[in-house]
């Protein structure tokens, strides 16, 4: 840290920047004549610019990567070894089983973190001015989801990492392995628009993250990443056979074991589609009324 | 669109923006030529801002009528934003990406190619004098570098229209005059700028037309002559080196300058707000002033000639002061006595 004194005699003890060089309104006017003045981007365009954006904003505060790999990193070791034992008789035969739930859980979880940085940046100038640029308008939202795939392929990658040092062997291998954390990409992007919605509609990012958690903690639970459903009451059954999380886990679980589990990516993906449908345009109207 | 004359670049009529009970901005109308700036001058609180969101299409309003370029700002929100860029109150760039960033995400926003974009964000940097920090994050910039790359961004591509909402306030002198140099740059390319400020020297450096509002109200509006007219030419500091003086100080500045005096609680300073009809101008009068004090023996430690502040403004327009902050001192220009003594009068005016 240096402290610089202006020419006009104030300290500057809070940066490292030195003031810039003077300027003058000469060196302004010749940037200004250019008139050219493109077209709208495509919506492609603007999504991708956005998605940049949030990437750009990872490179820079990296310490959000932590939440999104510390967390799945606990859960994978924290479940494994504690049901391991009792429910499938060795933890070495039960990752087998829960690590492709445990995926699915950790990154749906991971989904809010969408919601909160939604949150965090609408009352800021800069979302006033990405406002007031003639765009598709949708792309700020997908930017963000575009982003958070990132950390979710970053997520999934650490775990399947850690799972293979810990016994885990996929029957699908790689093209099995491929395909499933594609889909959960495709079903996590879908999903984030819940959280796009509740960033825009609470107040503060505690409520978001509070939500979030009232509303993924029964959703991830209640479903068949931990325990065969059939071991369960039946109105329970009823509840976890019906849980789009329940879909993807069987799907991602079929997929990654090297079957082809038609019913159940059907099932994911159309769960996908109404997710985004519901969701998506309610966020928009949202945003436009913000 | 086939109107005989361009339409102003912007045409308000009884716009009214309410939040919960309070009605931020209560009937307001404005006209606002093409190819000036156009002052907005009002206290904190009066609903500078809520009025530029409207008209940037990011309020909707809750009453009334608001066209840019013709083009209404909520049926054709499109169409008003490709025309015109924004300078919020509060940094709009974003903080934790570095310069360049900023300005290569806004060019691929705007519809630049990669290429195009990158040229152009190192053009604007130079310009700006932000080659160096063009690497490092916008939150370690200071006040007006940070001031500078926002309006930077608002420039990218010339705008027909920019809204520059208080883009001094909290700048040092050197920063502002930067500022007002680059705003001078914009408007002398053809760039209809709107300005909000809660400084009248401000409004006066730049605006050749000014809109006072208090209260969600427009309570004047003119050119710049036609504001001073209506507040008064400003007002004169003095302080006597003997408190045994003052009266007699006092009642020669009333016969000199024709002007209220006031007794401050420092028991040696004077302080008289000059009228504004007179043929001299209030330096000179002010200077004739001082001749006679001069004359009759009584000694002038120190004095200072400022312009009307924000708060003579709203007294002479409303009876009541702004409620704002202190508003600012003369600027250098206006003042004669010993440097550093610049303070106009009014504020220290105990009410
Ligand atoms: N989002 C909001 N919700 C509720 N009240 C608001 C909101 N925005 C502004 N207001 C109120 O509207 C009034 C006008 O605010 P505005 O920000 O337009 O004033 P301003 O002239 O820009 O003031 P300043 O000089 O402090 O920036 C204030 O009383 C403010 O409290
Ligand atoms: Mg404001």
């Amino acid at each position: 840290m240096t402290t610089d004194t202006r020419p006009d005699g104030t300290a500057t003890g809070t940066t490292e920047i030195r003031e810039p060089t003077p300027f003058s309104a000469e060196s302004v006017a010749p940037v200004l004549v250019t008139t050219e003045r493109p077209p709208r981007p495509s919506a492609l365009t603007a999504s991708l610019a956005f998605g940049w954006r949030a990437v750009l904003k990872i490179k820079h505060v990296p310490d959000q990567l932590f939440d999104v790999t510390a967390f799945p990193v606990m859960n994978l070791l924290m479940f494994t070894y504690l049901f391991g034992g009792a429910l499938a008789g060795s933890p070495d035969d039960y990752i087998q089983f829960v690590l492709p739930g445990i995926l699915v859980m950790s990154v749906v979880m991971i989904t809010m973190y969408t919601g909160v940085s939604v949150n965090t940046d609408i009352d800021k100038g800069v979302f006033d001015r990405f406002r007031t640029l003639s765009l598709w308008r949708p792309s700020i939202m997908v930017g963000y989801l575009l982003g958070d795939a990132l950390r979710y392929t970053i997520a999934s990658a650490v775990m399947l990492s850690l799972g293979m040092v810990l016994g885990y062997r996929p029957g699908g291998g790689v093209q099995g392995v491929l395909a499933g954390v594609l889909l959960l990409l495709v079903f996590s992007f879908a999903f984030s628009w819940i959280w796009t919605m509740f960033g825009l509609l609470l107040r503060t990012e505690k409520s978001v993250m509070g939500v979030a958690m009232m509303v993924i903690f029964p959703l991830t639970f209640l479903s068949n990443v931990f325990v065969d459903p059939r071991t369960m009451p039946g109105w329970l059954q009823a509840f976890v056979n019906n849980n789009p999380i329940t879909h993807l886990a069987s799907a991602v679980r079929g997929l990654m074991a090297g079957r082809w589990p038609g019913a159940e990516v059907a099932w994911t993906l159309a769960w996908a589609g109404l997710l985004l449908l519901v969701f998506g345009p309610v966020t928009m109207r949202l945003y436009s009324r913000k | 669109m086939n109107q005989p004359t361009p339409a102003p670049a912007v045409e308000t009529a009884g716009l009214v923006k309410t939040f919960g009970g309070t009605r931020a901005v209560d009937g307001v109308d404005l006209v606002v030529p093409t190819g000036t700036v156009y002052g907005v001058l009002g206290p904190n609180g009066a609903g500078k801002t809520t009025v530029v969101k409207m008209l940037a299409t990011l309020l909707r309003p809750d009453g009334g009528e608001a066209r840019v370029f013709g083009h209404d700002v909520v049926r054709d929100a499109d169409r008003v934003r490709s025309r015109v860029s924004l300078t919020g109150q509060y940094a709009s760039v974003d903080e934790d990406l570095t310069g360049t960033e900023n300005l290569l995400l806004l060019g691929r926003l705007l519809g630049h190619g990669r290429r195009a974009a990158r040229e152009r964000a190192a053009r604007l940097l130079d310009a700006f004098g932000l080659a160096e920090a063009a690497g490092k994050q916008v939150k370690q910039y200071s006040g007006g570098m940070r001031r500078r790359i926002d309006i930077a961004a608002s420039i990218l591509n010339t705008p027909d229209l920019l809204f520059l909402d208080e883009p001094t306030t909290g700048l040092d002198p050197r920063s502002r005059n930067q500022v007002w140099d680059i705003v001078r740059a914009v408007v002398a390319q053809g760039t209809t700028v709107l300005l909000t400020t809660q400084y009248l020297d401000e409004a006066d450096q730049l605006a050749s037309r000014i809109a006072v509002i208090d209260r969600g109200k427009v309570i004047a509006e003119g050119t710049k002559g036609e504001l001073k007219a209506s507040v008064g030419a400003g007002s004169v500091l003095l302080r006597l080196r003997d408190p045994a003086q003052r009266p007699r100080a006092a009642e020669i500045l009333r016969r000199a300058l024709d002007a209220q005096v006031q007794h401050e609680h420092d028991p040696v300073a004077l302080t008289a707000r000059i009228g504004a009809s007179s043929t001299a101008t209030a330096a000179e009068r002010a200077a004739g002033a001082l001749a006679e004090l001069a004359r009759l023996g009584i000694t002038v430690d120190n004095f200072a000639l400022g312009q009307p502040s924000l708060d003579e403004v709203f007294l002479a327009l409303t009876g009541h002061g702004a409620d704002g902050p202190t508003p600012r001192t003369a600027t250098p220009g206006t003042t004669a006595g010993p440097a550093g003594t610049t303070t106009t009068t009014g504020t220290e005016r105990t009410a």
